[in-house]
């Protein structure tokens, strides 16, 4: 059988970052994939232009290039401006008084947890996906229902929960469905930055026992089970959502 | 921030990109040519036929692609002697694992657009006396890619973004690159956006590239306005 030795629970835990970094990198696209879509529906020029150039941006470059830029590039961007307005502050200080000392008013060093790095850069780059997902979705809902709502008085926000809300999702499933089977492999490349996620628990097993192949294809089992999962979980919402139309 | 490290470093990202294009450009032939019998095969009522396909697309399209790497570049070597075979090297490791990940995802969308075929079509090259392999030459195939274009310019895409994980096992592809440039000035911001501007280019070329191709291939399809 299987031998893992003796790493079974670090794969188990590894398995565990990767699903929190998965849903948490989730939530955080749906969020902003229903604003790129609202953005994109509205009529203001400057949303519109906004929303098209995220994902327009996003869409162009591959994912690991993104984690690295936002990862390597965005936690020296963000040290290089806190440690500029460090010193803009000192020197306004100082200027009026010599002896004032240097102090650092904000955090002159702050380090992006990989974790958070990697749900943000997941989330964000799934967020454009969503996007047009849930554009096509907000689209594909009759405006006729949505003008009865406001006939009948409903603020936006009424007409947006019980009108708009219900109906997008059944057009959005499967699109959505798609953004989050991909979303879930891409996970799997948070453990180049450096996050402890079931990849590279696995590399450090496989190094340490020289079984490469025996952990690479566990995990690689261990992703096609929560595929499967996922695949039956949305064709069961799939259903569930589109009873009325059947 | 100092983009003048980009000028001393182009030849690098030139290099780069051209690894990058003829890597997916190789994987995306050879794994078309794999995907045509796949795709037909996953279609068969035989079971002996269709299982392989349907457990092969299964496992390649349900695993992420740095994993399947990971497989064959670190892991072959548990299985067999790799010294001084070309399982060695990361270049052809790679592009074995980019076959086999494009063919998988490629033969499913060949499978769609064969399945998604009007019967009429179909039928008419029956009741002309085509054979079997006659039909699939002369109307299924040829009418089944077409319709596969806007997907497959998709897998294209993805093909050209999931091969940045090259970059990760040595090979200097435009990630490779722009590590090796990142190391040598820690400029992360400057070299990983040069990187990315590069994949960009590729990317909206290829998408300009389909939209022509779907003009010309798919003419017969479009409403008439």
């Amino acid at each position: 059988m299987l031998d893992l030795k003796g790493y079974e629970w670090a794969l188990a835990e590894g398995a565990w970052v990767t699903v929190q970094v998965a849903l948490l990198s989730l939530l955080f696209a749906v969020i902003l994939g229903m604003l790129g879509a609202l953005a994109k529906l509205s009529p203001y020029r400057w949303a519109k232009a906004i929303a098209t150039i995220y994902t327009t941006v996003i869409r162009g470059i591959p994912d690991l290039v993104l984690m690295m830029l936002i990862f390597f590039g965005g936690q020296m961007l963000l040290n290089d401006s806190l440690y500029r307005i460090n010193e803009w502050f000192n020197e306004y200080f100082t200027s009026s008084d010599p002896t004032h000392e240097w102090t650092a008013y904000l955090p002159d060093y702050i380090e992006i947890s990989p974790f958070v790095a990697g749900v943000l850069t997941i989330g964000f780059i799934f967020g454009a996906y969503m996007a047009e997902t849930f554009r096509g979705a907000i689209l594909a809902v009759d405006k006729g229902e949505l003008e009865a709502g406001k006939a009948y008085g409903m603020s936006s926000f009424k007409s947006f929960h019980r009108i708009l809300l219900p109906q997008m999702i059944r057009h959005a499933l499967p699109g959505f469905g798609n953004n989050w089977l991909v979303l879930l492999k891409t996970t799997a490349l948070v453990s180049i930055i450096g996050l402890d996620d079931m990849v590279r628990k696995g590399s450090l097993a496989a190094g340490a026992t020289q079984m490469p192949f025996t952990f690479y294809m566990t995990i690689a089992v261990i992703f096609l089970l929560f595929t499967t999962l996922s695949t039956s979980a949305l064709k069961w919402a799939e259903r569930r959502f589109s009873i009325h139309t059947r | 921030m100092d983009f003048s490290i980009l000028f001393e470093s182009w030849d690098l990202y030139l290099d780069g990109f051209i690894t990058t294009v003829w890597m997916v450009a190789v994987a995306l032939v050879v794994g078309l040519i794999i995907a045509i019998p796949v795709g037909i095969a996953r279609n068969s009522k035989n079971p002996i036929i269709y299982f392989p396909a349907w457990a092969y697309i299964y496992f390649f399209r349900g695993t992420p692609l740095l994993i399947q790497l990971y497989l064959v570049y670190y892991g072959l070597s548990q299985l067999i002697e790799v010294q001084g075979t070309l399982w060695q090297e990361a270049w052809f490791c790679a592009l074995f694992v980019f076959i086999l990940n494009t063919a998988a995802y490629t033969s499913e969308i060949i499978r769609g657009a064969i399945n998604s075929l009007p019967k009429g079509e179909i039928e008419a090259a029956k009741a002309y006396g085509m054979s079997t392999p006659q039909a699939f030459r002369r109307i299924i195939l040829p009418s089944a890619m077409r319709r596969a274009l806007p997907a497959y310019s998709n897998e294209v895409i993805f093909m050209v973004h999931g091969s940045a994980v090259a970059g990760i096992v040595t090979i200097v592809d435009l990630t490779g690159a722009a590590r090796i440039v990142n190391s040598r000035y820690y400029a992360p911001f400057e070299s990983y956006l040069f990187a990315g501007m590069c994949y960009m280019v590729l990317t909206f070329t290829i998408i300009w590239g389909f939209k022509k191709l779907e003009q010309r291939w798919l003419q017969h399809l479009r409403p008439i306005v």
